[in-house]
């Protein structure tokens, strides 16, 4: 019995885990996809240091959901993977090229446009192969022997096509909501209104993944439309109805930070809309949170370690925000 | 859509080989210019694991130095530790960067390619990951920003205090690594389920299981000494270059008196961790040796020689007797088996194991020279004057690089056939993947690491190239390090940055 809770707190950490990996990194992708829409240097660069001291914390957290499958649902791990080797490796390969650019724009003239290149290129590619794999999780995941059983190319449909476009305009979303919170004077308005219509897109990505979820797998329908469930399917569509509204306003009365939370508050809601299809399962349509779990002592070790330790991480992650907080001066970036 | 398969997971009583039916199908049916998948994915871990220790290598060191330089600024107030600060710092961050982007890579690699390895040993690697990530890469990561854009943000004692968390993020993440390696090596404290899992019985001997003190002590002291040779390099570099200024002798003069008390200290340890290899993984101190025949009455050591993996001996020896009977038993009759005595199936790659060997002691040795004449030049007087020195020091900077692959090529290679010693094979270990799949993802990293790799080197070298005191042109390239000038955060309160 023990055992059943121990998982079912480690589902919910990693839950946290990749949602808080979505969001950080989620405007910091955005950031880098917003980079083409301006040409001038100065305001790419004031777009880099707004993310500059915290992207490697805000990556972390992918290790983290990696990372801590391995730990408490290897088996899990052990069957995603290898059924999303191509998205992923795209993924990594991508996040190597953004990630590197960081710090080897700043090291050369000559070759500036090749990072901001793949810079932008990194961070489309990683968003939409994070969106391809969601979209292969929830259509599900061939599983006998304890190992992956489907084909090559079973990540590809026009499902998971959606999600991947759904995810890439959402993390824009909040990449050009971060930027009106963090620039100023021109490079501020221009990002207000690209925020417009990668809004309107996310939404509309949003509603269509939502409406053909339930027709994937019976039990996403039922999940939906059953009770008590159903209540959640009436009030999920509402707040997130709510949070538009309020991210439009914002925008348009010039709010600074609102239209950033409302962008979150989108993807949370987005997220329990997700987290409810798939429960019980960790890998749907099959491989459960229970099955899946690693050996009761593993899982104890391991918990004790993120009682203690992730709100720690938290405080400073909190702290290095902190300390990085207001407007990014836009004269100080390029002496 | 395509039906989805229901029922799965059977918990069948354990199987001796735990692969499923259709991972040895893809193995043997699909072949990509006759590489099995199995191959191709040693290659694709060993080239990018192999990428990313040259990172850790020098981050570990670097971030220690630079606590070091930021605590001697504190403390003397001598600019020279602050424009040695500011210098390396910068260099810092794009080898870190570099160290970050390689690791994610390796942390899902686990998965991707060795799925089956992951399934059974992920109760007990997993949750030593786990601790790793939450432990050491978060800490890492939560600091560096202060550390590298915040000193003017949040006064000089708190960024003292995010300069030595970043250090001791990297010394944490060194230490769960090299247990979960060591594991590997000389696995403790488990038991093995009906599915064929390992299982954590006891943590304690888990972690520290029987060569994780010895290892860890040989790697940090190997990311030191590799540091301490690119710090020193960079200085003799200068001064052959006509810049003896301040900060590049007193650089030149720190990664000296490094080199000369960690050399000895590194080859004690690595004696030590030898003769622990001897005890729990024999057979790969016999292929480190040569030793292909089994000496009843004291082997041999056998300094250089050609292994003929065919005829199963060492040709062109050049050894002396009994030796190595005298250090790994301390007795020059003591006898000594060999790989005769070992099943083929459970052999080692002789001559790789062999060769690294060979060369990492060689640079062990040559690195003890190089200490050895700095202090005699220390001791006349010349120590920044000697030309063949700096000479000699500019040709040993990448040694630490070299001598780390090669002993970390001694030590994986040394342990196959095995994933885990003894207890669970390399073929056994792989994913159900197919070869061209894998074939693809290799050149992929390979083509795009050696890009993306050999620019940041080229970057770096660049940067190391500038001498400290010339900022100026580096300035121009300072980029994000004063890139994140904010209000209404409190302004400066301690500008101690030299004129820029
Ligand atoms: C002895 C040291 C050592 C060894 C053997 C390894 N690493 Fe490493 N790793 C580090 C020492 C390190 C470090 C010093 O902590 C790094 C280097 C630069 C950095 O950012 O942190 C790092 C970074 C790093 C990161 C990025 C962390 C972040 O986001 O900040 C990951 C995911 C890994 N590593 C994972 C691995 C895996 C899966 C390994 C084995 C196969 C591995 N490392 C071997
Ligand atoms: C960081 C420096 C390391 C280097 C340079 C290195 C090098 C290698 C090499 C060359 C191989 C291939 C051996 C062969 O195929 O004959 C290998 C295999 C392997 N290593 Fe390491 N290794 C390193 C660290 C680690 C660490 C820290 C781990 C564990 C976390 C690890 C886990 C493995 C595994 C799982 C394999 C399996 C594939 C195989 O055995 O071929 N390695 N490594
Ligand atoms: C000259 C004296 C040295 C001796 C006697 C020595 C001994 C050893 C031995 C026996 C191993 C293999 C252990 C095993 O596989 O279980 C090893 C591994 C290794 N060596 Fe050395 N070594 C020496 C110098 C160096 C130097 C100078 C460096 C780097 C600067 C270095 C870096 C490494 C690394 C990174 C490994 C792999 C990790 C490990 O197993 O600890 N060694 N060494």
């Amino acid at each position: 019995m023990i055992g059943l809770e121990l998982s079912f707190i480690w589902a919910g950490i990693i839950a946290f885990s990749v949602l808080t990996y979505v969001i950080l990194d989620g405007f910091d992708l955005g950031v880098g996809m917003l980079f083409p829409f301006t040409k001038d240097e100065k305001e790419r660069d004031v777009m880099m240091n707004s993310v500059a001291p915290v992207w490697d914390g805000n990556e972390t957290w992918l290790v983290m959901g990696g990372g801590g499958l391995f730990a408490v649902f290897p088996l899990a791990y052990a069957v995603v993977l290898p059924a999303l080797y191509m998205p992923i490796t795209l993924m990594l390969l991508a996040l190597v090229f953004r990630g590197v650019a960081f710090e080897y724009r700043w090291r050369t003239k000559r070759w500036k446009g090749v990072w901001d290149m793949s810079f932008a290129g990194g961070s489309y590619m990683a968003a939409f192969m994070q969106g391809i794999a969601l979209g292969a999780l929830v259509q599900g995941i061939e599983v006998e022997n304890r190992a992956y059983a489907g084909g090559w190319w079973d990540w590809l449909t026009p499902f998971s096509i959606l999600t991947g476009a759904a995810v890439t305009v959402g993390y824009m979303m909040l990449g050009a909501t971060w930027l009106n919170m963090k620039l100023e004077g021109r490079i501020q308005a221009h990002m207000r209104r690209i925020a417009f219509p990668v809004s309107v897109a996310t939404v509309g990505f949003m509603a269509a993944v939502s409406l053909a979820t339930p027709f994937l797998d019976p039990v996403y329908f039922q999940r939906w439309f059953d009770w008590p469930f159903v209540g959640f399917s009436v009030v999920v569509p509402v707040l997130v109805a709510l949070c538009i509204w309020r991210l439009f306003f914002g925008l348009q009365r010039h709010h600074d930070t609102a239209p950033f939370l409302c962008a979150i508050a989108m993807f949370v809601l987005g997220f329990i809309g997700i987290g409810i299809s798939f429960y019980p399962n960790i890998v749907p349509p099959s491989l459960s949170i229970v099955d899946a779990a690693a050996p009761d002592s593993s899982l104890a070790f391991a918990l004790v370690g993120a009682v203690i330790l992730i709100p720690i991480i938290l405080a400073y992650t909190a702290y290095s925000y902190w300390v990085f907080r207001g407007k990014i001066d836009p004269n100080e970036g390029y002496h | 859509m395509r039906p989805m398969v229901r029922q799965v997971v059977p918990f069948a009583k354990r199987p001796k080989s735990y692969v499923c039916g259709n991972t040895r199908q893809h193995r043997v049916t699909v072949m990509f210019d006759g590489f099995s998948a199995e191959i191709l994915a040693r290659w694709q871990f060993a080239f990018t694991v192999s990428f990313h220790i040259i990172f850790p290598s020098f981050s570990i060191g670097l971030a220690s130095y630079l606590a070091v330089l930021n605590g001697l600024w504190l403390k003397t107030r001598d600019k020279t530790y602050l424009t040695l600060f500011n210098y390396w710092k910068k260099i810092f961050a794009v080898a870190f960067g570099m160290g970050v982007v390689s690791g994610i890579v390796m942390s899902y690699q686990f998965g991707t390619n060795w799925s089956v390895f992951s399934d059974r040993t992920g109760p007990i690697l997993g949750p030593l990951m786990a601790y790793e990530i939450l432990s050491a890469f978060f800490l890492e990561a939560g600091f560096l920003g202060i550390m590298l854009f915040g000193r003017d943000r949040v006064g000089e004692k708190l960024h003292m205090f995010a300069t030595a968390m970043v250090a001791f993020g990297t010394l944490m993440s060194a230490t769960w690594i090299l247990s979960v390696n060591s594991w590997m090596q000389t696995p403790a404290g488990y038991s093995i389920n009906e599915v064929g899992q390992f299982v954590p019985e006891d943590w304690w001997k888990i972690v520290f299981n029987p060569s994780f003190p010895y290892r860890l002590t040989h790697m940090v002291l190997a990311a030191y000494l590799t540091t301490a040779l690119v710090v020193a390099g960079a200085g003799a570099y200068h001064f052959l270059k006509g810049d003896a200024d301040a900060p590049s002798r007193k650089m030149f003069s720190m990664g000296m008196w490094m080199l000369v008390i960690v050399t000895p200290l590194q080859i004690f340890a690595g004696d030590l961790h030898g003769l622990n290899t001897y005890k729990y993984q024999p057979q790969k101190v016999m292929a480190m040796e040569g030793h292909y025949d089994s000496y009843p009455e004291g082997g041999p050591l056998i300094l250089f020689g050609i292994p003929n993996e065919e005829e199963k001996r060492i040709d062109y020896a050049i050894e002396i007797p009994k030796l190595s009977s005298l250090i790994l038993k301390h007795d020059l009759n003591a006898p000594l088996k060999g790989l005769d005595t070992i099943p083929d199936e459970d052999e080692p790659p002789v001559a790789i194991v062999f060769f690294s060997f060979r060369i990492m002691i060689g640079l062990g040795f040559a690195m003890l020279g190089l200490g050895l004449w700095s202090v005699w030049a220390r001791y006349r007087g010349t120590l920044y004057d000697n030309k063949w020195l700096h000479r000699a020091s500019f040709a040993m900077g990448p040694a630490g690089f070299v001598a780390v692959l090669a002993g970390w090529v001694t030590t994986e290679v040394g342990r196959q056939p095995f994933t885990v010693y003894g207890l669970m094979r390399t073929s056994d270990s792989l994913a159900p993947v197919a070869a061209p799949a894998v074939a693809a993802s290799l050149t992929a990293f390979i083509i795009v690491y050696f890009f993306v790799f050999g620019a940041g080197t080229y970057y770096l070298l660049r940067m190391m190239g500038v001498p400290p005191t010339d900022q100026k042109k580096i300035g121009l390239r300072e980029g994000p390090m004063r890139g994140t000038g904010l209000h209404p955060a409190p302004p400066a309160r301690s500008s101690n940055q030299p004129a820029e």
